[in-house]
């Protein structure tokens, strides 16, 4: 909402020594915040000059040198507008004059001397959509009786102020000129100025021509009114620049007054040519498929939630939004049918957010205080028979389901302070509400009636916002609450990850929860129902991931197309799916891994054994050793290598999958592993328990095997351990070998295995015996040859 | 006898002032002090010596090996001490050469903002609390007092899912944790909770982007008013924000609240002098705030009459822009491991600023 200075003074007296910052401020201050506070003109030094003598630039074939009357001087100015001739008043920028486009400097243009400009009007910061043609083809030209030396923009009536205020959603009474003028008057303790609705009518009776039919409950008030033989011209300045000033451009005499009254009260109107709209108007549902051409031109298709106005023949009009065409007040208009009336919020919500928002529909939106319907009326044929010579008919058409009503409501000092937290005098009070408009009646509690306008006041609560606001939210001197103490809690265990997995040297990442659709499937061999978006704002963000990987991928290749190439990273993030109709989210941790990373103190490059150790770790850390097994497995997503990737497992259920990200998806050696943290995080450790530390000497002994390359360690672990038995504490794999002296399709593992007994010291024969079985058994089941030293 | 010590000592002090070498030094002891070294060999005197002689010889003969040792002990420890220095300048290194990396990770600077507003928080006995990204219509707009058509829902363009217009939606606000808390609360009786989470809504450019993350606090008690948010504001603003912050309370509108609040706080670029960032006001807009609207309470079961609670929220990444001056929120998830890797350190004004 565009606040016109100039406009709002009409209503109520500000002071001229406020600045419009200090009003705009104040205005913040209880609640309205403004986008932009300033001149309607951003210029300075501008003056009016009288071109004294113009002459052809000696070095132009275009350009004029003028000698230019001030006032207090006569100026050297150079200027290249083809209407720049003597004797005329035009508008003089000074040198130092900020314009628009930057500040003006004395100089000379092709070697002659010029001290200003003369400016075009549309080089003084006028929107472009209030501007003619003859605004941009050459100097303003000023009248004849325009002083030399006045201000020139003042002469125009451009000579305003304006702030654009952002307004919050409940505020709808500031829509409108009158609702400003209350506002303002509380802040400065002013009286709002009468609005003049005074007119004289014919003998006529509307009745008598015209009836009003209302076929939909969506119309809960509609007036109509009519005025003969207007005079169709060019506004008065006055409305012009308040219409200008207000971002609405003028029109003609009759059109403008709707808007300015529109403006002024916060109720939209719509004139119809009283000859094409015939002698009924039907307010009602709009037909399925029904089609109307707006005033815009378009040919619209309707729909059943919209209202629409109409005549005997059909739709006229989208009520609340937009007239139509056929209907229009055009030049040899005489007639007129004022409307005057107020539509269901909702419904022209609906309407306007498919169709067009338009000044209208914003403030049907926001609700419409009824007893302005009435003045906007009657202030309508008022400023029609002053400025367009109407004779207004006798009698007004009303359709009303509406009863009027005051809103009472009561209020305590004691609440006041429950809410607020702090003390306030009864009379503090009462002044600040009066200073609203309110009336407020002194007892036990304070009644007070709310005027119809601010229909956002409903409860205490409200009535307690608004001693806030006015007394000065900021006022209130903040303390810490005295509450029970509890205990709070958050967490931990997610924390406990993303460190444990920042110390293993990965970073976090924060990637977006929507991807394309195409991609929901991919790293994952679950069977789900991926849930997509009714209205996505691209094709590639269309459907929420329920793998993390896909993102950490995309994040890899990104960085990889910056020359950034050891990435080593991991996401905590939601899976999301449909399940038997139930939305469904999933926690999940996702790794990604490729290039260089530092193990111990070695630079190496992420091999399969590096990821695992990663997952390991943080699993052991957790508390998950020895419950979670990595498996083969040949139901692996496509995504990964089929020869270097596993599932997670644990106690019998798939939590996740490791692996090589499949050479077709990343060419580089890129590795991953996804869990659910929900299916982690079911099966938590048990307490951690102290263990009696082995008193006596362990026994080391290592051995190597040579075993066809298929046979897995696992395989050759599990028969170590059954035949270790009871005194076989450890066993670690310390080298694994493939080249001279093993053959090809062979491979050699070795072992160090610890011995140990709790009670006693082992003796080197009861080790040995245990570990020539040992070896005998691998050898046997695994097909195995023990490896010479 | 005496005379004999002497010229022995004398002869040791002697030679093994000549000595530099360790080998030499052994071999001098083994010369004096061992088993038929010049010293020991003396005892063999002892044999024809009276009980009284051999008395007041023993006695000399100890002393006199104590001497020795203790001279060649002091030898020994010089040449130690010289060899030792000797290793250590031939093992001196050059300090400046790179060192032998450790690998370390980062954490997101979302995470780290959240876990500064979590550990502050829990410390005043709030809980953290998290709800699901999809939402119901019901949960994130209608409980919070925006009805279907409410124009304060134009603010907050939302993602329904498919075939669930105005029934299921990506939450566009953490509010809808108020609803949840209430609502899972069966006594209804005190709460206290932030939920900090990733919301979602139609709209992206330079400071907007579809995804971001708030930060929602709810306290519900039978007496808790605006100087209490105020007051908790206050501590949570100068907390994450610095000491000399200052918060100002401006009237506002939020369907869920009644008084509504947004709170501004001194700039934290120029200190409230008035700059770019701040648009020369010196005030800076972090958050959205009031009084849980009693139809909020109504709707979510509790009685108004006896419950009255503060709710405040705030978007999470704008906090992490001021915080490590990020421009661009695209750069909070545009996920450069450049941009990554720049929070792999504990930041030093970590515990008070």
């Amino acid at each position: 909402m565009k606040l016109s200075r100039k406009f709002v003074s009409d209503y109520i007296e500000i002071d001229n020594n406020l600045s419009i910052k200090d009003i705009a401020e104040a205005m913040t201050a209880v609640g309205n915040e403004y986008e932009s506070a300033s001149s309607l003109l951003p210029c300075t030094h501008l003056v009016v000059g009288e071109i004294l003598e113009c002459r052809d630039h000696p070095n132009s074939d275009h350009l004029h040198v003028c000698k230019v009357d001030i006032g207090s001087e006569i100026l050297n100015i150079v200027c290249g507008a083809p209407n720049c001739r003597q004797g005329l008043k035009v508008i003089v920028a000074l040198a130092g004059a900020q314009l628009p486009a930057g500040e003006i400097k004395k100089g000379s243009i092709r070697g002659v001397e010029s001290n200003g400009m003369l400016c075009a009007k549309c080089e003084l910061g006028l929107d472009h959509k209030f501007l003619e043609e003859k605004d941009k083809a050459g100097i303003h030209e000023l009248p004849n009786d325009a002083v030399v030396g006045s201000d020139p923009i003042a002469l125009l009536g451009l000579d305003d102020e304006v702030i654009d205020f952002e307004l919050t959603a409940n505020r709808g009474d500031l829509l409108s000129i009158l609702g400003m003028a209350y506002e303002l008057g509380a802040i400065y303790k002013k009286k709002v100025k009468d609005i003049d609705v005074s007119y004289t009518q014919n003998r006529e009776d509307i009745h008598d021509t015209f009836k009003v039919e209302v076929k939909t409950d969506a119309c809960p008030l509609f007036l109509a009114k009519k005025v003969k033989n207007v005079t169709i011209k060019e506004s008065p300045n006055f409305i012009k620049n308040r219409l200008i000033a207000s971002g609405i451009r003028p029109i003609n005499n009759v059109v403008d007054i709707s808007n300015y009254v529109m403006l002024e009260t916060g109720q939209p109107l719509h004139f119809y040519d009283a000859s094409r709209l015939g002698d009924t108007l039907i307010v009602r549902d709009a037909k399925e498929e029904e089609e109307l051409i707006t005033l815009d031109g378009q040919r619209r298709t309707l729909a059943k939630e919209d209202i629409v106005i109409a005549n005997q023949e059909g739709a006229i009009g989208l009520a609340g939004v937009m007239g139509g065409l056929s209907t229009e007040v055009e030049e040899d208009t005489k007639d007129i049918i004022i409307e005057s009336a107020i539509f269901d919020s909702i419904r022209v919500r609906k309407t306007s957010k498919k169709i067009l928002r338009s000044e209208a529909s914003t403030r049907f939106e926001k609700g419409i205080d009824p007893k302005r319907t009435y003045m906007a009326i009657e202030r309508s044929c008022a400023l029609l028979e002053k400025y367009a010579d109407a004779e207004i008919v006798g009698g007004m058409v009303e359709y009303t389901t509406l009863s009027i009503q005051d809103t009472i409501i009561d209020i305590s000092l004691e609440k006041i302070k429950k809410v607020l937290g702090i003390s306030l005098e009864q009379d503090t009070v009462v002044g600040i509400l009066e200073d609203l408009g309110f009336i407020v009646e002194q007892g036990e509690t304070l009644k007070v009636t709310v005027p119809t306008r601010r229909m956002d006041i409903h409860m205490e609560e409200d009535l307690i916002e608004e001693v806030g606001r006015m007394y000065g939210m900021d006022q209130i001197k903040g303390k810490l609450p005295l509450l029970n103490v509890v205990t709070g809690s958050y967490n931990k265990t997610r924390r406990e990850i993303k460190n444990k997995l920042v110390t293993l040297g990965l970073s976090e990442t924060l990637s977006y929860s929507l991807i394309p659709k195409g991609e929901v499937t991919s790293f994952t061999t679950d069977t789900f129902t991926p849930i997509s978006l009714a209205d996505p704002m691209s094709e590639d963000k269309n459907t929420l991931r329920y793998s993390l990987l896909y993102s950490l991928k995309e994040i890899y290749l990104y960085n990889k197309a910056r020359s950034q190439e050891d990435i080593c990273i991991f996401e905590v993030g939601k899976g999301f799916y449909k399940e038997e109709g139930v939305y469904k989210e999933e926690n999940k941790l996702a790794v990604f891994m490729t290039g260089d990373y530092y193990l111990d103190i070695q630079k190496t490059k992420v091999d399969f054994y590096i990821i695992k150790g990663v997952l390991e770790e943080l699993l052991d850390y957790l508390g998950y050793q020895n419950r979670y097994t990595l498996e083969v497995d040949t139901n692996i997503p496509k995504e990964f290598h089929p020869g270097q990737s596993a599932s997670i497992v644990l106690q019998g259920k798939r939590i996740g999958v490791v692996g090589k990200i499949h050479p077709s998806i990343v060419s580089k050696d890129a590795f991953a592993f996804e869990i659910s943290l929900d299916k982690l995080l079911e099966n938590r450790g048990t307490r951690m328990r102290y263990k009696d530390i082995p008193k006596y000497p362990e026994i080391k002994k290592d051995l190597a095997f040579i075993v066809k390359k298929e046979v897995t360690s696992k395989e050759i672990e599990a028969v170590i351990k059954k035949t270790g038995g009871k005194l076989l504490k450890e066993i670690e794999v310390f080298d694994v070998y493939t080249g001279e002296n093993v053959k090809e399709d062979e491979k050699s593992l070795a072992y160090s295995l610890t011995f140990t007994d709790i009670n006693r010291t082992l003796t080197d024969e009861e080790v040995n015996e245990v570990f020539k079985t040992v070896i005998s058994q691998v050898e046997e089941i695994c097909k195995a040859k023990l490896r010479d030293k | 006898m005496n005379e004999k010590k002497e010229q022995l000592k004398k002869e040791l002090k002697e030679a093994i002032s000549q000595i530099t070498e360790m080998h030499s030094l052994n071999e001098l002891k083994v010369e004096y002090l061992g088993k038929k070294g010049k010293i020991t060999e003396l005892s063999s005197n002892l044999k024809e010596m009276s009980l009284d002689a051999k008395k007041e010889f023993g006695k000399i003969l100890n002393e006199l090996k104590e001497e020795a040792t203790s001279l060649v002990e002091e030898k020994r420890k010089e040449i130690e001490e010289r060899l030792l220095n000797k290793k250590l300048e031939s093992e001196k290194i050059d300090i400046t050469l790179p060192s032998k990396k450790v690998r370390r990770g980062s954490k997101h600077p979302m995470t780290r903002m959240i876990e500064q507003f979590e550990d502050l928080f829990v410390s005043m006995g709030y809980t953290v609390y998290e709800g699901p990204e999809i939402e119901s219509d019901e949960n994130c707009f209608q409980k919070l007092n925006l009805p279907k058509g409410h124009p304060a829902r134009d603010a907050q363009d939302t993602f329904y899912l498919e075939n669930e217009y105005e029934n299921f939606l990506l939450r566009t606000q953490t509010s809808t944790a108020q609803v949840r808390a209430m609502e899972e609360n069966h006594e209804k009786g005190p709460i206290r909770i932030i939920c900090p989470g990733k919301v979602y809504r139609r709209d992206e450019d330079a400071t907007h982007s579809h995804q971001f993350m708030q930060v929602e606090g709810l306290v519900i008690d039978e007496n808790v008013s605006m100087a209490d948010l105020k007051g908790t504001l206050e501590l949570f603003c100068k907390t994450i924000l610095g000491e000399k912050t200052e918060v100002r309370f401006r009237p506002s509108f939020f369907p869920f609240t009644e008084p509504s609040v947004e709170v501004d706080v001194t700039c934290f670029k120029c200190g409230g002098k008035g700059c770019s960032l701040c648009k020369q006001t010196g005030w800076i807009e972090v958050l959205g705030a009031g009084m849980v609207h009693p139809n909020v309470l109504t709707m979510c079961g509790y009685d108004p009459k006896k419950y009255q609670g503060f709710a405040f929220g705030t978007g999470i990444d704008r906090f992490a822009m001021f915080e490590y001056g990020i421009p661009d929120i695209r750069t909070i998830y545009g996920n450069d491991i450049r941009f990554l890797k720049q929070f792999d350190r504990k930041e030093e004004q970590n515990e008070v600023k």
